[in-house]
Protein backbone atom coordinates (compact mmCIF):
# COMPACT_ATOMS: atom_id res chain seq x y z
CA UNK A 1 0.00 0.00 0.00
CA UNK A 2 1.29 3.60 -0.82
CA UNK A 3 1.43 5.65 1.85
CA UNK A 4 2.07 9.18 2.51
CA UNK A 5 3.77 10.52 5.80
CA UNK A 6 2.42 13.55 7.92
CA UNK A 7 5.46 15.35 8.09
CA UNK A 8 7.06 17.68 10.69
CA UNK A 9 10.44 16.55 10.96
CA UNK A 10 10.51 16.23 14.53
CA UNK A 11 10.54 12.68 16.42
CA UNK A 12 6.95 11.26 16.01
CA UNK A 13 6.77 11.95 12.23
CA UNK A 14 9.47 10.68 11.63
CA UNK A 15 9.35 7.63 13.59
CA UNK A 16 6.14 7.03 12.19
CA UNK A 17 8.07 7.00 9.16
CA UNK A 18 10.27 5.02 10.05
CA UNK A 19 7.35 2.15 11.26
CA UNK A 20 5.66 3.00 7.98
CA UNK A 21 8.68 1.84 5.63
CA UNK A 22 9.15 -1.12 7.87
CA UNK A 23 5.40 -2.24 6.64
CA UNK A 24 4.39 -0.52 3.44
CA UNK A 25 5.77 1.92 0.61
CA UNK A 26 6.31 5.66 1.59
CA UNK A 27 5.20 7.51 -1.59
CA UNK A 28 5.74 11.13 0.02
CA UNK A 29 5.75 12.90 3.00
CA UNK A 30 3.41 15.92 3.62
CA UNK A 31 4.29 18.75 5.44
CA UNK A 32 1.76 21.80 6.66
CA UNK A 33 3.90 25.28 6.32
CA UNK A 34 1.96 27.08 9.26
CA UNK A 35 2.03 30.83 9.81
CA UNK A 36 0.36 30.49 13.24
CA UNK A 37 3.37 29.39 15.52
CA UNK A 38 0.48 28.24 18.05
CA UNK A 39 -1.64 26.15 15.33
CA UNK A 40 -3.26 23.37 17.15
CA UNK A 41 -2.48 20.81 14.79
CA UNK A 42 1.11 21.76 12.93
CA UNK A 43 4.01 21.48 14.24
CA UNK A 44 5.88 24.92 13.66
CA UNK A 45 9.71 25.59 14.68
CA UNK A 46 12.12 24.97 11.89
CA UNK A 47 9.20 23.51 9.51
CA UNK A 48 11.07 24.75 6.49
CA UNK A 49 13.71 22.33 7.39
CA UNK A 50 11.62 19.49 6.91
CA UNK A 51 12.65 19.76 3.10
CA UNK A 52 16.35 18.88 3.76
CA UNK A 53 15.00 15.84 5.96
CA UNK A 54 12.96 14.75 2.91
CA UNK A 55 16.36 14.85 0.56
CA UNK A 56 18.26 12.62 3.85
CA UNK A 57 15.85 10.00 3.99
CA UNK A 58 15.44 10.23 0.41
CA UNK A 59 11.75 10.93 0.18
CA UNK A 60 9.46 13.51 -2.09
CA UNK A 61 7.94 16.15 0.19
CA UNK A 62 4.61 17.73 -0.61
CA UNK A 63 4.74 21.19 1.15
CA UNK A 64 1.27 22.98 1.66
CA UNK A 65 0.76 26.40 2.82
CA UNK A 66 -2.12 27.47 5.90
CA UNK A 67 -2.34 30.23 7.44
CA UNK A 68 -3.32 28.18 10.85
CA UNK A 69 -6.51 29.05 11.66
CA UNK A 70 -8.17 26.87 13.99
CA UNK A 71 -10.53 24.38 11.94
CA UNK A 72 -10.17 26.47 8.81
CA UNK A 73 -6.06 24.69 8.48
CA UNK A 74 -7.73 21.57 8.45
CA UNK A 75 -9.43 22.36 5.33
CA UNK A 76 -6.13 22.90 4.27
CA UNK A 77 -4.46 19.45 5.23
CA UNK A 78 -7.99 17.82 3.43
CA UNK A 79 -6.81 19.66 0.50
CA UNK A 80 -3.23 18.48 0.89
CA UNK A 81 -3.70 14.96 1.68
CA UNK A 82 -5.79 15.45 -1.85
CA UNK A 83 -3.31 16.59 -3.61
CA UNK A 84 -1.10 13.74 -2.60
CA UNK A 85 -3.43 11.49 -3.16
CA UNK A 86 -3.61 12.54 -6.67
CA UNK A 87 -0.12 13.47 -7.15
CA UNK A 88 1.66 10.23 -6.04
CA UNK A 89 -1.16 7.58 -5.64
CA UNK A 90 -1.20 7.44 -2.16
CA UNK A 91 -4.11 4.71 -0.61
CA UNK A 92 -3.36 5.55 3.05
CA UNK A 93 -2.46 8.39 5.40
CA UNK A 94 0.43 7.93 8.74
CA UNK A 95 0.69 10.32 11.57
CA UNK A 96 2.60 10.26 14.14
CA UNK A 97 -0.23 11.46 16.95
CA UNK A 98 0.51 9.48 20.20
CA UNK A 99 -2.49 10.78 22.58
CA UNK A 100 -3.72 13.60 21.50
CA UNK A 101 -6.88 12.82 20.60
CA UNK A 102 -7.90 15.99 18.73
CA UNK A 103 -5.56 15.62 16.27
CA UNK A 104 -6.12 11.76 15.68
CA UNK A 105 -10.15 12.66 14.98
CA UNK A 106 -9.52 14.79 13.07
CA UNK A 107 -7.28 13.22 10.67
CA UNK A 108 -9.44 10.13 10.78
CA UNK A 109 -12.53 11.98 9.43
CA UNK A 110 -10.14 14.00 6.82
CA UNK A 111 -9.13 10.46 5.49
CA UNK A 112 -12.41 8.77 6.01
CA UNK A 113 -13.74 11.32 4.05
CA UNK A 114 -11.31 11.36 0.93
CA UNK A 115 -11.46 7.09 1.21
CA UNK A 116 -8.17 6.86 2.47
CA UNK A 117 -6.58 4.27 4.85
CA UNK A 118 -5.30 6.09 8.45
CA UNK A 119 -2.29 4.86 10.13
CA UNK A 120 -1.15 5.78 13.79
CA UNK A 121 1.67 3.38 14.54
CA UNK A 122 2.54 5.36 17.89
CA UNK A 123 -0.71 5.89 19.07
CA UNK A 124 -1.22 5.36 23.01
CA UNK A 125 2.54 4.40 22.90
CA UNK A 126 3.96 4.52 26.70
CA UNK A 127 6.14 7.94 25.95
CA UNK A 128 9.59 7.15 28.63
CA UNK A 129 9.57 3.93 26.76
CA UNK A 130 9.23 5.26 23.06
CA UNK A 131 11.68 7.58 24.05
CA UNK A 132 14.30 4.94 24.99
CA UNK A 133 13.35 2.97 21.77
CA UNK A 134 14.13 6.43 19.76
CA UNK A 135 17.64 5.60 21.28
CA UNK A 136 18.04 2.12 20.34
CA UNK A 137 17.26 1.81 16.94
CA UNK A 138 19.47 5.22 16.31
CA UNK A 139 17.63 8.24 15.97
CA UNK A 140 19.71 11.39 16.84
CA UNK A 141 16.90 14.30 18.43
CA UNK A 142 17.36 17.83 19.48
CA UNK A 143 14.97 19.72 21.29
CA UNK A 144 14.36 22.80 18.78
CA UNK A 145 11.42 24.17 20.97
CA UNK A 146 10.05 24.35 24.97
CA UNK A 147 7.14 25.54 26.16
CA UNK A 148 5.88 24.66 29.62
CA UNK A 149 7.29 25.72 33.01
CA UNK A 150 9.72 23.98 34.29
CA UNK A 151 11.63 23.98 31.28
CA UNK A 152 14.78 26.66 30.87
CA UNK A 153 16.74 27.91 28.00
CA UNK A 154 19.43 25.37 28.58
CA UNK A 155 16.90 22.71 27.44
CA UNK A 156 16.84 24.13 23.85
CA UNK A 157 19.60 22.99 21.50
CA UNK A 158 20.03 19.65 23.68
CA UNK A 159 20.05 16.23 22.40
CA UNK A 160 17.93 13.50 23.47
CA UNK A 161 20.20 11.48 25.58
CA UNK A 162 19.36 8.72 28.60
CA UNK A 163 20.56 11.00 30.88
CA UNK A 164 17.84 13.73 29.52
CA UNK A 165 15.17 10.96 28.89
CA UNK A 166 15.59 10.12 33.01
CA UNK A 167 15.17 14.81 33.79
CA UNK A 168 11.55 13.99 31.22
CA UNK A 169 10.44 11.08 33.28
CA UNK A 170 11.45 13.18 37.00
CA UNK A 171 9.25 15.91 35.63
CA UNK A 172 6.79 14.15 34.12
CA UNK A 173 6.66 12.71 37.84
CA UNK A 174 6.23 15.56 39.72
CA UNK A 175 5.00 18.28 36.80
CA UNK A 176 2.65 16.17 35.16
CA UNK A 177 4.53 17.06 31.98
CA UNK A 178 3.94 15.11 29.05
CA UNK A 179 7.76 13.44 28.74
CA UNK A 180 7.30 12.93 24.75
CA UNK A 181 5.72 16.58 24.46
CA UNK A 182 2.82 15.48 23.15
CA UNK A 183 0.73 18.21 25.47
CA UNK A 184 2.75 20.76 23.62
CA UNK A 185 5.55 21.14 26.23
CA UNK A 186 8.39 20.14 23.02
CA UNK A 187 9.48 20.26 19.77
CA UNK A 188 11.91 18.49 18.25
CA UNK A 189 13.94 17.37 15.28
CA UNK A 190 15.62 14.78 14.05
CA UNK A 191 19.01 15.23 12.70
CA UNK A 192 19.80 11.18 11.91
CA UNK A 193 18.45 8.11 12.27
CA UNK A 194 18.32 4.67 10.41
CA UNK A 195 16.48 5.81 7.52
CA UNK A 196 18.18 8.98 6.84
CA UNK A 197 20.80 8.07 4.18
CA UNK A 198 22.45 11.54 4.76
CA UNK A 199 22.40 13.24 8.37
CA UNK A 200 21.85 16.42 8.72
CA UNK A 201 23.85 19.01 10.62
CA UNK A 202 23.04 22.48 12.06
CA UNK A 203 25.71 25.21 10.93
CA UNK A 204 24.19 28.33 12.33
CA UNK A 205 21.42 29.06 14.60
CA UNK A 206 19.98 30.94 17.14
CA UNK A 207 17.51 30.91 20.68
CA UNK A 208 14.70 32.95 21.99
CA UNK A 209 13.46 32.66 25.27
CA UNK A 210 11.06 34.72 27.83
CA UNK A 211 9.21 32.80 30.38
CA UNK A 212 9.21 29.24 29.98
CA UNK A 213 8.80 29.74 25.77
CA UNK A 214 11.38 29.16 23.41
CA UNK A 215 12.53 28.17 20.37
CA UNK A 216 16.02 27.03 18.71
CA UNK A 217 15.71 28.59 15.01
CA UNK A 218 18.19 26.69 12.57
CA UNK A 219 19.49 29.14 9.94
CA UNK A 220 21.94 26.91 8.32
CA UNK A 221 21.87 23.27 7.93
CA UNK A 222 23.73 20.93 5.43
CA UNK A 223 23.93 17.43 4.39
CA UNK A 224 26.51 15.32 5.16
CA UNK A 225 27.23 11.69 4.18
CA UNK A 226 27.16 8.98 6.63
CA UNK B 1 -2.03 -16.17 29.68
CA UNK B 2 -4.34 -13.86 27.71
CA UNK B 3 -4.49 -14.28 23.71
CA UNK B 4 -5.00 -11.43 22.03
CA UNK B 5 -6.50 -11.82 18.83
CA UNK B 6 -4.76 -9.12 15.98
CA UNK B 7 -8.26 -8.60 13.39
CA UNK B 8 -6.43 -6.81 11.58
CA UNK B 9 -6.44 -6.92 7.41
CA UNK B 10 -2.82 -9.20 7.44
CA UNK B 11 -0.83 -10.34 10.11
CA UNK B 12 1.98 -7.81 11.03
CA UNK B 13 0.04 -5.11 9.82
CA UNK B 14 1.12 -1.48 10.38
CA UNK B 15 -2.34 -1.26 12.15
CA UNK B 16 -1.57 -3.82 14.56
CA UNK B 17 0.95 -0.84 16.45
CA UNK B 18 -2.43 0.83 16.85
CA UNK B 19 -4.75 -1.60 17.80
CA UNK B 20 -3.16 -4.48 19.39
CA UNK B 21 0.06 -3.16 20.91
CA UNK B 22 -1.82 -0.52 23.38
CA UNK B 23 -4.17 -3.53 24.58
CA UNK B 24 -0.99 -5.59 25.42
CA UNK B 25 1.25 -2.54 26.82
CA UNK B 26 -1.78 -2.21 29.51
CA UNK B 27 -2.65 -5.59 30.50
CA UNK B 28 1.43 -6.30 30.96
CA UNK B 29 1.90 -3.22 32.69
CA UNK B 30 -1.15 -4.58 34.90
CA UNK B 31 1.07 -7.80 35.61
CA UNK B 32 -0.60 -10.20 32.87
CA UNK B 33 1.50 -12.15 30.19
CA UNK B 34 -0.43 -11.92 26.81
CA UNK B 35 0.09 -13.95 23.30
CA UNK B 36 -0.61 -11.97 19.97
CA UNK B 37 -2.08 -14.22 17.34
CA UNK B 38 -3.70 -13.20 14.00
CA UNK B 39 -6.85 -14.73 13.17
CA UNK B 40 -5.73 -16.02 10.35
CA UNK B 41 -3.74 -18.39 12.56
CA UNK B 42 -6.19 -19.60 14.92
CA UNK B 43 -6.97 -22.88 13.33
CA UNK B 44 -3.53 -23.31 14.30
CA UNK B 45 -4.06 -22.56 18.25
CA UNK B 46 -7.03 -24.15 21.03
CA UNK B 47 -7.78 -21.03 22.17
CA UNK B 48 -9.76 -22.20 25.07
CA UNK B 49 -6.33 -22.77 26.26
CA UNK B 50 -5.91 -19.55 27.69
CA UNK B 51 -7.21 -17.58 30.73
CA UNK B 52 -9.02 -14.79 28.68
CA UNK B 53 -9.49 -13.88 24.76
CA UNK B 54 -9.19 -10.48 23.47
CA UNK B 55 -10.73 -9.86 20.04
CA UNK B 56 -8.82 -6.41 19.14
CA UNK B 57 -10.12 -3.92 16.90
CA UNK B 58 -9.19 -2.63 13.24
CA UNK B 59 -8.36 0.44 11.49
CA UNK B 60 -11.39 2.40 10.40
CA UNK B 61 -11.18 1.12 6.55
CA UNK B 62 -10.41 -2.16 7.67
CA UNK B 63 -13.66 -4.31 7.50
CA UNK B 64 -12.23 -7.75 6.08
CA UNK B 65 -12.54 -9.66 9.44
CA UNK B 66 -16.21 -9.28 8.57
CA UNK B 67 -15.77 -11.91 5.19
CA UNK B 68 -14.38 -14.57 7.50
CA UNK B 69 -16.67 -14.65 10.35
CA UNK B 70 -15.98 -18.41 10.01
CA UNK B 71 -12.44 -18.28 11.40
CA UNK B 72 -14.51 -17.69 14.58
CA UNK B 73 -17.26 -20.00 15.25
CA UNK B 74 -14.87 -21.87 17.57
CA UNK B 75 -16.66 -18.82 20.18
CA UNK B 76 -19.71 -20.36 20.48
CA UNK B 77 -18.56 -23.07 22.09
CA UNK B 78 -15.70 -21.23 24.39
CA UNK B 79 -16.09 -21.56 28.05
CA UNK B 80 -13.16 -19.34 28.27
CA UNK B 81 -14.01 -15.44 28.78
CA UNK B 82 -14.01 -13.42 25.57
CA UNK B 83 -13.86 -9.50 25.28
CA UNK B 84 -14.73 -8.53 21.42
CA UNK B 85 -13.45 -4.51 20.76
CA UNK B 86 -15.17 -2.53 18.41
CA UNK B 87 -14.48 -5.03 15.01
CA UNK B 88 -14.01 -8.14 17.94
CA UNK B 89 -17.78 -6.97 18.97
CA UNK B 90 -19.04 -7.29 15.77
CA UNK B 91 -17.13 -10.08 14.71
CA UNK B 92 -18.99 -12.21 18.07
CA UNK B 93 -22.44 -10.76 17.71
CA UNK B 94 -22.11 -11.85 13.86
CA UNK B 95 -20.88 -15.34 15.36
CA UNK B 96 -24.18 -15.30 17.90
CA UNK B 97 -26.93 -14.35 14.99
CA UNK B 98 -26.06 -10.83 14.84
CA UNK B 99 -26.07 -8.39 12.16
CA UNK B 100 -23.54 -6.38 11.28
CA UNK B 101 -25.12 -2.47 10.50
CA UNK B 102 -23.50 0.75 8.94
CA UNK B 103 -22.93 2.75 11.73
CA UNK B 104 -20.38 5.35 12.31
CA UNK B 105 -19.00 7.10 14.79
CA UNK B 106 -15.35 8.85 15.27
CA UNK B 107 -14.22 10.55 18.66
CA UNK B 108 -14.89 10.68 22.07
CA UNK B 109 -18.75 10.39 23.07
CA UNK B 110 -20.89 10.07 25.92
CA UNK B 111 -21.81 6.08 26.52
CA UNK B 112 -24.69 5.08 28.97
CA UNK B 113 -24.30 2.37 30.93
CA UNK B 114 -27.54 0.97 31.77
CA UNK B 115 -27.33 -2.53 33.35
CA UNK B 116 -24.52 -3.55 36.12
CA UNK B 117 -21.36 -5.96 34.84
CA UNK B 118 -18.23 -7.46 36.17
CA UNK B 119 -16.99 -5.55 33.07
CA UNK B 120 -18.24 -1.93 33.01
CA UNK B 121 -19.61 -1.47 36.45
CA UNK B 122 -22.93 -0.22 38.06
CA UNK B 123 -25.16 2.34 35.81
CA UNK B 124 -23.53 5.44 35.29
CA UNK B 125 -22.03 7.55 32.09
CA UNK B 126 -18.46 7.60 30.69
CA UNK B 127 -16.65 9.07 27.89
CA UNK B 128 -15.57 6.55 25.51
CA UNK B 129 -13.13 6.78 22.26
CA UNK B 130 -15.05 5.76 19.26
CA UNK B 131 -13.63 4.43 15.76
CA UNK B 132 -15.93 2.31 13.49
CA UNK B 133 -18.00 2.22 10.39
CA UNK B 134 -20.21 -0.42 11.96
CA UNK B 135 -22.01 -1.70 14.28
CA UNK B 136 -23.65 -4.79 15.37
CA UNK B 137 -27.64 -5.87 16.55
CA UNK B 138 -27.79 -7.58 19.92
CA UNK B 139 -28.42 -11.03 19.98
CA UNK B 140 -30.83 -13.10 21.11
CA UNK B 141 -28.77 -14.65 23.53
CA UNK B 142 -27.16 -11.20 24.29
CA UNK B 143 -28.16 -8.50 27.40
CA UNK B 144 -27.23 -4.67 26.71
CA UNK B 145 -24.93 -3.02 28.82
CA UNK B 146 -24.73 0.23 27.62
CA UNK B 147 -26.14 2.18 24.59
CA UNK B 148 -29.49 1.23 23.52
CA UNK B 149 -31.19 -1.17 20.88
CA UNK B 150 -30.49 1.08 17.89
CA UNK B 151 -26.78 1.63 19.14
CA UNK B 152 -25.23 -1.13 21.25
CA UNK B 153 -22.34 0.15 22.96
CA UNK B 154 -21.84 -2.92 25.03
CA UNK B 155 -23.04 -6.29 25.49
CA UNK B 156 -23.05 -9.60 27.39
CA UNK B 157 -23.96 -12.98 27.07
CA UNK B 158 -26.68 -13.95 28.83
CA UNK B 159 -24.77 -16.82 30.55
CA UNK B 160 -21.36 -17.43 28.66
CA UNK B 161 -18.67 -14.99 29.85
CA UNK B 162 -18.64 -13.34 26.33
CA UNK B 163 -18.84 -9.42 26.43
CA UNK B 164 -18.21 -7.17 23.76
CA UNK B 165 -17.54 -3.13 23.38
CA UNK B 166 -17.70 -0.62 20.44
CA UNK B 167 -15.80 1.76 21.83
CA UNK B 168 -11.83 1.68 22.31
CA UNK B 169 -11.33 1.05 26.04
CA UNK B 170 -7.37 1.64 25.32
CA UNK B 171 -7.98 5.34 25.34
CA UNK B 172 -8.77 6.55 28.40
CA UNK B 173 -10.56 3.51 29.31
CA UNK B 174 -7.95 0.98 30.25
CA UNK B 175 -9.36 -0.11 33.51
CA UNK B 176 -12.01 -1.83 31.09
CA UNK B 177 -9.36 -4.12 30.11
CA UNK B 178 -8.19 -4.62 34.09
CA UNK B 179 -11.56 -5.42 34.94
CA UNK B 180 -12.21 -8.04 32.35
CA UNK B 181 -8.41 -9.63 32.61
CA UNK B 182 -9.59 -9.71 36.73
CA UNK B 183 -13.09 -11.37 36.01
Amino acid sequence: MKLGVLFSGGKDSVFATYRAMQKNQVACLITLISQNPDSYMFHTPNIQRTSLQAEAIGLPLLSWPTLGEKEKELEDLAAAIADARDEYGIQGVVSGAIESVYQAVRTQRICKALDLWCFNPLWQINQVDYLRLLLSEGFQVIITGVFAYPFDASWLGQELTLECICRLEELWKRYKVSPSGEGGELETMVLDGPIFQKRLEILRSSRSYCNFSGRLFIEEMRLVDK
Amino acid sequence: MILLVDLCIEKDSLSKYEFVHPIADTLERSGFSVEIWHYSELARLMPEKFDKIILCGTALKDNYYAEHINSFFWIKCCSTPVLGICAGMQVIGSVFGGRIVSQQAIGLEAIEIIRASALLGEPRTIEGYHLHNFGVTLPDDFLLLAGCDEHAEAFKHKILPIYGIIFHPEVRNRWILEHFANL
